[in-house]
């Protein structure tokens, strides 16, 4: 996502005052803001049929439904609207040519450059980037995933047909994985976790090879080691290699191309390098109810009780963080220290382009607001989004309701106390 | 003359509905319709047990047994003294005849103690009987224990052998195929990615009709809670949705359901002993509510669904307790009516009676709170006997029913002793059977259906549906 181009001056400004469009509509949904801020959106009810509004301005065309409504990275607004039936996926008030039996789950390359969304078209199923369909739809497909350039989408496919309760034809293996709608060769019992390399040229899945063996497949190849259980691989972004949690007697591991390169956890998952390749990091669960990170199979002391979510990781690794939840209260952990307060609900670790903050929005006594590096904001609002650091790392963009009016702020670092 | 035997004809006894079932029972054994249990036939069990060879069983039940089972399973079977007090306990045993075969302990001595004994040298023929004791005369409903001096899990030993079944590729067909499901979809009943929010979309769209600004949000990040349900409410009983979707509207909740997979709580994995599946599915639940960043999970109307959540999928990953609050809709019920978010405009007009599902009662104890919200919405629950914590079990949970067609005559048989405890309340002019739980229904409805009880079932939330305030319908 580039920032460069977005206003950084200091300062608030009034977006839009909601309060005025509450008479426009019938009612107004969920809120949502452009990555920039710029941007307030929201499905909206025009008596009777739907719309979206950007600003308090209702896109021209309304339809029978609108859902699923997003900003991208490039602050386009998409949804997905129906109208007599068909389903139409809807880019700032602009639907794509085609029509679908139905469309949903969208995605979008890392700069927003390119939309894709799952498709379901005469009961056949595949994927559309910037609504080109692909041309080999299956009788059915999950977990669909679109690479950061955006110029591939992928999914576990069913490639034979399979009738009622036909569990020996299913075990046998009937899935596989399609790039681009082009099935692999090879068939298996279930296919999960698929994960392109940032380039978009590779791609590795989990694989079921009957029953009880599991394995991760690289571009239609499976490793030769089998396991009781694996979870989403992930690349070196520099070297290529391909790791992924691995069950071996009852317990996890990280192996790199098929071997094990850590110690064994209770749990591990969610393995993340840091762009630069030097460094790994995992959520793990080093006893029952006792979660934490661990990076280059070390963990941290710091532990939550409940879980560990949304682990991130820098450029060169030199900062990590994740939220923890110990009892019903979410913190933040960066780099091994819990931040010092606690919060009803946490938002995903924003990291500073130059490593070195920590921002995330949060929840307290039904009030939402960002905190820096452990301190928060001085206000806090009905509403708000995640934060975005400036370029130069020196601002937080504070998106934020109050009272009905959504403010967006330039806050600089210093004034997070 | 002719007034005699006017007379006579209208004195023909009529029978009571407790003396129908144990006519109907006779008649069973009559027919040969329990002897004919030893006849079913199972494709996932019989062409399972073809491929078995000596090598492949001893292998796989000591791998189970040595390698996955701790100290918990010897310390059992080293403290069972024998001595049958569980007997009475089980459903199996009292609806056929007390046959010690059906009996909790004598089912282990078919399963674990039988592999034990043979250092897991068994035939192929004694695999066959494991699994079909394991996986359609248990229930797992945990009501021998309660009845056991030593606390003694016969559940969890019968679990252990649904496992080493799985492992032999023995387990029956259909509720293989749902285990299948599960790994595909992530749902109990092959409910493909677009028909789940396609479905939430038309019951939005149907309870319009009613609330005209109703709303079933997806996706609403930042929700206080997430409703949960199993695939059968959108595969089948796609009314619930919107029953349930009319009630969180009126009681003003801020609720959401997710767009993507993750939605399903149910878990016929676990029933199967596949846990890597079970592990799998539970993680995609408990992540979806995670990045809808939403406070708690609320499930709709289940048992085993809860236990899968709560106990068993969730520790398999490492989760000690649920990461994020689970609330079974028993409780997030009583919780609305005990802040007077539900007010009611009618009450049922009949007393009910209320069948305790095994895994919210044994499990958690959901008993009282079940009864509060009955109480509200009818004339007063009449409790079956025995009830509560030592409800029988409908015999249709820990998977049974889900073993399908094959097994469902003997799944009824097999449960007289239920159909005794409902004529009993029919007697006493009960008509009306409130059950959270959807296996329940199912076995319960069988039930009723067999033995001609004519009752009929509610789940909490058709009453609620039925009978609450709401202020936002049109008239
Ligand atoms: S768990 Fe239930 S079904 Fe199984 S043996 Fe015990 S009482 Fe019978
Ligand atoms: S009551 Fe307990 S000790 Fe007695 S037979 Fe049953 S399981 Fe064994
Ligand atoms: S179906 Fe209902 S009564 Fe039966 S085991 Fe589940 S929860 Fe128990």
């Amino acid at each position: 996502m580039d920032t460069s181009t977005w206003s950084w001056e200091p300062g608030e400004r009034l977006i839009v005052d909601l309060n005025a469009c509450k008479d426009k509509y019938e009612w107004i949904e969920e809120l949502h803001v452009s990555p920039d801020g710029e941007k307030l959106g929201a499905v909206v009810n025009v008596q009777g049929e739907f719309s979206a509004c950007i600003n308090g301005e209702a896109w021209d065309e309304t339809f029978e439904r609108v859902w699923n409504l997003k900003f991208g990275p490039k602050g386009q607004l998409t949804g997905c609207a129906s109208d007599m039936g068909e389903w139409k996926f809807v880019v700032d008030g602009q639907p794509w040519d085609d029509t679908y039996g139905y469309v949903w789950n969208t995605m979008f390359s890392k700069d927003g450059s390119k939309i894709c969304t799952a498709v379901q078209q005469d009961m056949k199923y595949g994927a559309a980037i910037d609504g080109v369909l692909w041309e080999n739809l299956y009788e059915n497909a999950t977990g669909f995933v679109l690479s950061d350039c955006g110029n591939h989408a992928a999914a576990a496919v069913q490639v034979d047909q399979m009738g009622q309760a036909e569990i020996d034809k299913f075990a046998a293996g009937i899935y596989t994985v399609a790039v681009d709608g082009k099935a692999w060769n090879t068939k298996f019992t279930n296919v999960f976790g698929l994960v392109f390399n940032p380039d978009g040229s590779r791609i590795a899945a989990e694989v079921r090879l009957n029953l009880y063996d599991y394995t991760i497949a690289v571009d239609g190849k499976p490793w030769t080691q089998t396991y009781q259980g694996t979870w989403a691989p992930t690349f070196n972004p520099v070297s290529g290699a391909v790791i992924a949690p691995v069950r071996q007697g009852g317990k996890w591991t990280l192996a790199q191309d098929g071997l094990p390169i850590w110690d064994f956890f209770v749990n591990c998952w969610q393995p993340q390098f840091s762009q630069d390749g030097s460094t790994l990091a995992a959520i793990v669960a080093t006893a029952l109810g006792s979660w934490t990170v661990a990076v280059d199979g070390r963990p941290w002391n710091v532990t939550a009780d409940a879980m560990v979510s949304d682990l991130v990781v820098s450029h060169n690794g030199g900062l990590i963080a994740a939220l923890g939840k110990t009892g019903e209260q979410w913190t933040a952990f960066v780099n091994g220290k819990a931040w010092p307060n606690r919060y009803d609900m946490a938002w995903a670790p924003v990291l500073s382009p130059d490593g070195e903050h920590v921002a995330a929005k949060v929840e307290k006594n039904g009030k939402y607001t960002v905190v820096v590096d452990g301190k928060e904001y001085s206000r806090a609002g009905d509403n708000c989004f995640d934060p975005v650091f400036s370029p130069d790392s020196r601002f937080v963009l504070v998106k934020m309701v109050e009272g009905g009016k959504y403010y967006r702020r330039v806050v600089p670092i210093a004034e997070f106390k | 003359m002719s007034d005699t035997a006017e007379h006579t004809e209208a004195a023909e006894p009529v029978l009571t509905f407790l003396e129908k079932v144990h006519a109907k029972a006779e008649q069973d054994q009559v027919d040969g319709k329990y002897a004919a249990f030893e006849k079913i036939e199972d494709v996932g069990i019989d062409q399972g047990v073809a491929r078995l060879t000596p090598e492949k069983i001893q292998k796989t039940i000591n791998g189970v047994l040595k390698g996955e089972c701790g100290t918990r399973m010897k310390t059992y079977v080293e403290t069972c003294v024998h001595c049958g007090l569980c007997s009475d306990a089980c459903h199996h045993y009292l609806s056929n005849d007390k046959n010690p075969k059906y009996s909790p302990v004598g089912k282990v001595k078919r399963t674990i103690w039988n592999m034990l004994d043979k250092d897991g040298k068994l035939t192929p023929e004694e695999c066959r009987e494991a699994v079909i004791v394991a996986q359609t005369e248990c229930n797992l409903c945990r009501r021998c224990q309660q009845f056991c001096p030593f606390g003694i899990d016969i559940a969890y030993m019968i679990s252990t052998v649904r496992r080493i079944s799985f492992k032999l590729g023995i387990t029956p067909q259909y509720i293989q195929d749902t285990a299948n499901s599960h790994s595909v979809t992530m749902n109990q009943m092959w409910v493909k990615d677009d028909e789940w929010p396609d479905t939430l979309q038309w019951q939005e769209d149907e309870g319009r009709d009613e609330i005209p600004r109703l709303r079933i949000p997806v996706d609403k990040e930042g929700a206080d809670f997430m409703y949960s349900v199993i695939a059968p409410e959108p595969k089948f009983r796609t009314h619930l949705i919107n029953q349930a979707a009319v009630i969180f509207d009126q009681a003003g909740c801020d609720w959401t359901m997710p767009q993507l997979p993750g939605w399903d709580n149910s878990d016929m994995a676990m029933f199967t002993g596949d846990f890597e599946t079970m592990g799998r599915v539970k993680k995609m639940h408990y992540e979806v509510a995670q990045k809808l960043r939403v406070k708690k999970i609320v499930m709709g109307e289940c048992g085993h669904a809860f236990r899968s959540v709560y106990d068993v999928g969730n520790r398999w990953l490492g989760w000690r307790m649920p990461p994020i609050e689970m609330v079974h809709s028993i409780e997030f019920f009583a919780q609305l009516f005990r802040e007077g978010r539900i007010k009611l405009k009618d009450k049922y007009p009949e007393q009910v009676t209320f069948h305790d599902p095994c895994n919210t009662v044994r499990g958690r104890g959901l008993h009282e709170d079940g009864r509060y919200v009955a109480n509200l919405l009818t004339q007063g629950v009449v409790e079956m006997s025995p009830s509560k914590l030592y409800n029988y079990c409908c015999n249709a949970g820990g998977g049974v029913i889900n073993c399908g067609p094959p097994w469902k005559t003997k799944r009824v048989l097999s449960n007289k002793i239920k159909a005794e405890q409902l004529a009993r309340m029919k007697d006493r002019g009960i008509n009306t059977i409130v059950s959270p739980c959807h296996n329940c229904h199912g076995g319960l409805e069988d039930i009723i259906h067999h033995y001609g009880l004519e009752m009929e079932l509610k789940f909490l939330g058709d009453l609620i549906y039925e009978l609450m305030e709401k202020p936002g319908a049109v008239e």
